[in-house]
């Protein structure tokens, strides 16, 4: 029996427990600094919404860690001495282990702006953050404005967040349209224009010069760097992306660049200790992959494989078919394989673009113009099938053969109102094709890949 | 549009004060002809009930009802002691037959319901003289006051979408006060109603009209509380079909649920009784319609002729082919959520509450006792019930038939189904009665759990835990417990109303109806990571 310590109680350490825990007795104790309890994080802004309690957020109830034998240690892990197996605490607390898991995730970038440390000025990732916000923006009479600095996912959610206690918000987004770096234009727009009809004053091909504080400290306004027009505001959200959180590791002999290198086996450059989630960088990349990817999924995947290795049964990181999902105000976002966008597509791929005349729901396909074998999809406003289009990607489908059977892959609930029909007709209409779209199949959809 | 809002609210609550109040208003007053009537209709032997009920009731002096209530019931108390000490006394001096004549003197029955039945004769005031503008006062203010306050969410709450904007922040959704208050008022509203109607005897002459209308008959406290059931169902349905207008499978299902109760529940029974047949609700299964095996019911439908014979063969078909399966191609969905009266009021009145739900394993482990004992007990006393009928014994292993049923309607029918099931809403969730009671959805839930083509998918690898699946599941299933794990959803607690996959951010539920095969999925890695499984599984 080896003592296993993971730092780091997200989605990835507490994945990885786990499943260490099923396939083995080590001795096991996860450690964190944020809360005692795993809860998850992409749900905090549902709470400063109101439409959950911090409990709600938390996938296990406090019984479940000492029933299943695993220590929950608070505390922050000043450095680690690789030599000695033993994790430093800040408190002076010592703690040894046989081999360490480094799952401390991201945290948000800051990028040098002037005032970027003021009172009011928060990003929107840890629990601390929602409390800050809780104090700063409890409604729209103590915070007349916010400001956002960044158009990811995270910036969107925050606006998100304020309109719903009705607090004005502008938000600055560097780019010449919404996320335009990873959406398609046609999809990047209609964000635009949804982010609009929300009454967010939102800025685009605008950047922060500086965070202006009041007599007290806290933010009153903020400069934009085109144009020097002083906006007021009570609170400032930091949202340009996130970066892995590792600052502790970096006077080890833990190997670093931006994250915690790590190879196909999720093992540093030192023996027993491992790094997944979002804090771990792979030497090269894998597949169209980022070496870094912030994403939930990639982050309990590499959980469940390192705990193959760490009880025996060593196993390389394979993650599949990149997919991914978000939602963009009233918007779901689902997308399987690759779409890039205009920006930063190869040569050759092209895109098939369907959307609807009145209502928020749109699709890109991505597909090679050479061979027509299909790349991948974005979906807005229409739930899509995982396990079938894993399948379609893995058996190198044809985009003809994909819309063809677009309605086994459709997802939505019940009495939904379908629109199949008019996507393959515009296909058919476009590449002068005749494509019959097949009637859904149970047998189809349920058959094993 | 907020002040279209507080004026809907403000005359929703002079609404409900005004039908609260008249409660309070009127006189009762019998001429002693109309009391000799009602006496020798209910063939009173007891000489001793009549002065009573004679000095109670019989007099001009204006008395409200609850001066009413207590001296009629003192006059039920007075005779039946009377005659019980006269059967003590004949029965210590052994005189058994002077003991046996007193029995017959006895009053069967409850106090209340014989106030009830003298004050419906009784009554005098505003509510029985104009009942047309009782109605606008009480009902119309209501409906009007409930519409201005809901419609103006059409603008106010934004584009349609998820709607749970401060629902944990607000007073009446997050357990505050005025959801106590709520508690408060609807607890009472059910005792009053099942212990003590005549209190309300003057709702009652709101309603007369509309009942003369439907069937021919005077509105009992029955009639109000369908009435009012229907009404609460109409308005808050037009809550649900804004709340969820983006979602067509919340709109199909609240059409559903509101022509069941209205046409079948309502509308069918009365017009059956205008006709002078038994009033029956086609869609009400055995064990819920629990009383549908009593001796009453069957003697009634025994002397009904042909459509008395086709409700019975239908009720009993209805229980043992019909709902298993439907059950088996759509799950228990198509009765709890679509077609139920008690899922009809949770879905409607009960939406704005349906996230106190207790999700934990304990409240899972006591679901599951509860439950099944409700159906035991159910069909227990449904056979020593039909032993007794068709035996004429009056107890089968030891257990008296009137006994357990009396037991039964008081404890499961009264207080669970109605003063905890609906009364509870506001603080334990708007399905304490269907998760925890209700032996109908026991019964369908081991259909459901064990042959169905029903499930939730869980869409492969998608899940980030969020947890409004959970919160929002109106019957406490942990759905992002099996979501997060990437499996499909077969509890048999499951009702299907389908909010987890509306509440969901990611797209990952979807409920649907496929093949049995592959329907229980547990996997030990989620879609989306290449790991080999199969040489994963072989190492071990």
């Amino acid at each position: 029996m080896q003592h296993i310590v993971i730092i780091g109680n997200g989605i990835s350490g507490v994945t990885a427990a786990r499943h260490i825990r099923k396939n083995s007795d080590h001795q096991l104790t996860i450690v964190s600094a944020e809360n005692k309890y795993f809860f998850s994080r992409t749900a905090l802004m549902y709470i400063y919404m109101g439409h959950l309690k911090f409990e709600h957020t938390q996938p296990y109830e406090n019984w479940f860690w000492e029933k299943n034998n695993i220590d929950l240690k608070e505390g922050f892990v000043d450095n680690i001495n690789t030599d000695k197996k033993v994790l430093n605490f800040t408190n002076g607390e010592q703690l040894s282990y046989d081999k360490l898991i480094i799952a401390t995730g991201s945290k948000p970038n800051k990028f040098g702006w002037p005032g970027q440390d003021l009172d009011g000025v928060m990003g929107m990732y840890h629990k601390q953050d929602l409390e800050k916000l809780e104090k700063y923006a409890p409604n729209k009479d103590i915070c007349k404005r916010a400001v956002i600095v960044g158009g990811g996912l995270i910036g969107i959610e925050l606006a998100e967040m304020l309109r719903s206690r009705d607090i004005p918000v502008t938000f600055l987004v560097r780019e010449s349209s919404f996320w335009n770096g990873v959406l398609p234009a046609q999809e990047s727009e209609m964000i635009n224009k949804h982010i609009k009809e929300h009454h967010i004053d939102l800025r685009l091909n605008t950047n922060l010069k500086e965070i202006k504080a009041d007599e007290n400290g806290k933010v009153k306004s903020i400069i934009i760097e085109e144009t020097g027009e002083e906006i007021f505001c009570d609170v400032v959200g930091l949202t340009a992306g996130v970066t892995p959180n590792i600052d502790f590791i970096k006077q080890s002999d833990i190997e670093t660049k931006r994250g915690v290198l790590v190879n196909r086996f999720l093992e540093t450059n030192i023996s027993d200790v491992y790094a997944i989630g979002d804090c771990a960088e792979q030497h090269k990349s894998i597949g169209q992959r980022r070496n870094i990817e912030a994403v939930w999924y990639t982050g309990r995947m590499m959980g469940e494989t390192v705990a193959q290795t760490i009880c025996g049964n060593k196993t390389e990181y394979k993650p599949g078919h990149w997919f991914n999902s978000a939602k963009f105000l009233d918007i779901e976002y689902q997308t399987y394989g690759w779409v890039f966008s205009e920006k930063s597509k190869g040569e050759h791929e092209t895109y098939f673009q369907w959307q609807h005349p009145k209502e928020n729901i749109c699709i890109t396909i991505s597909y090679d113009k050479n061979t027509n074998r299909f790349l991948g999809i974005n979906t807005f406003g229409i739930r899509m099938r995982h396990e079938i289009f894993d399948k379609w990607l893995t058996e190198n489908q044809s985009v003809e053969y994909v819309l063809e059977y677009l309605a086994d892959a459709n997802f939505d609930p019940e009495f939904y109102k379908l629109h199949e029909a008019e996507i393959v007709a515009k296909f058919n209409l476009e590449n002068n094709t005749s494509i019959q779209l097949k009637k859904k199949s149970w047998k189809r959809i349920f058959a094993k890949a | 549009m907020k002040l279209i809002k507080q004026t809907g609210l403000i005359l929703f609550l002079l609404g409900l004060t005004i039908f609260t109040g008249t409660i309070f208003t009127g006189s009762y007053n019998l001429t002693k002809s109309e009391l000799d009537n009602y006496i020798q209709e209910k063939g009173y032997k007891s000489e001793i009930i009549k002065g009573q009920l004679q000095k109670a009731v019989v007099t001009k002096e204006p008395q409200n009802i609850f001066e009413f209530s207590s001296k009629v019931r003192t006059a039920f108390e007075t005779s039946n002691t009377y005659y019980d000490n006269l059967i003590a006394k004949y029965d210590a001096e052994k005189n058994w037959d002077k003991k046996g004549e007193q029995y017959q003197y006895k009053i069967y029955g409850k106090p209340h319901t014989l106030s009830y039945e003298l004050a419906k004769k009784a009554g005098t005031g505003f509510t029985k003289n104009k009942s047309s503008l009782a109605w606008l006062l009480t009902f119309g203010l209501g409906i009007i006051g409930a519409l201005l306050f809901i419609i103006p969410n059409l603008v106010l709450l934004g584009k349609p979408g998820i709607k749970n904007d401060g629902i944990y922040l607000e007073s009446a959704t997050n357990r505050g006060w005025i959801a106590w208050l709520v508690l408060i008022y609807l607890v009472t509203f059910y005792l009053v109603l099942y212990f003590m109607p005549d209190y309300v005897v003057n709702w009652t002459y709101i309603l007369d009209p509309i009942s003369n209308f439907l069937n021919g008959g005077d509105a009992s406290q029955w009639f109000v509380y369908g009435f009012l059931y229907c009404t609460i169902m109409l308005v808050m349905g037009v809550r649900m079909y804004i709340k969820y207008r983006h979602n067509k499978y919340q709109i199909v299902r609240t059409t559903s649920v509101l022509f069941f109760q209205i046409v079948f529940a309502f509308l069918i029974p009365e017009i059956m009784t205008s006709l002078n047949m038994p009033g029956y609700d086609f869609k009400n299964a055995f064990p819920l319609d629990y009383d549908f095996f009593f001796e009453w019911n069957l003697d009634s439908l025994r002397n009904s002729g042909g459509i008395g014979i086709f409700i019975l063969v239908w009720g009993i078909v209805l229980t043992l082919i019909i709902v298993p399966v439907m059950v088996y191609f759509f799950g228990k969905r198509w009765y709890c959520s679509w077609v139920c009266g008690c899922g009809g009021l949770a879905e409607t009145l009960g939406d704005p509450y349906r996230q106190h739900s207790n999700k934990s394993l304990n409240a899972w482990k006591l679901e599951r006792w509860l439950i099944h004992s409700v159906l035991v007990f159910s069909l227990v006393m449904t056979l020593v019930t039909l032993y007794c009928y068709f035996s004429g014994a009056e107890s089968f292993i030891g257990i008296k038939s009137q006994w357990i049923k009396d037991t039964y309607s008081f404890l499961i029918g009264a207080w669970f189904a109605g003063v905890i099931g609906t009364g509870f809403y506001p603080i334990f969730g708007n399905r304490v009665w269907c998760r925890f009671g209700c032996p109908l959805a026991a019964y369908l839930g081991l259909v459901q759990r064990f042959k169905s083509r029903f499930r939730i998918t869980t869409n492969g690898g998608q899940c980030i835990s969020c947890g409004n699946c959970s919160t929002y599941c109106e019957q406490g299933i942990d759905v992002r417990a099996y979501a997060q794990k990437g499996e499909n959803i077969v509890r048999s607690s499951c009702v299907g109303c389908g909010v987890c996959s509306a509440v969901c951010p990611r797209g990952v539920l979807k409920l649907e109806n496929g093949p049995e095969e592959g329907r229980i999925n547990p996997t030990e890695i989620l879609l989306g990571n290449d790991v080999d499984l199969m040489s994963l599984v072989n190492k071990k």
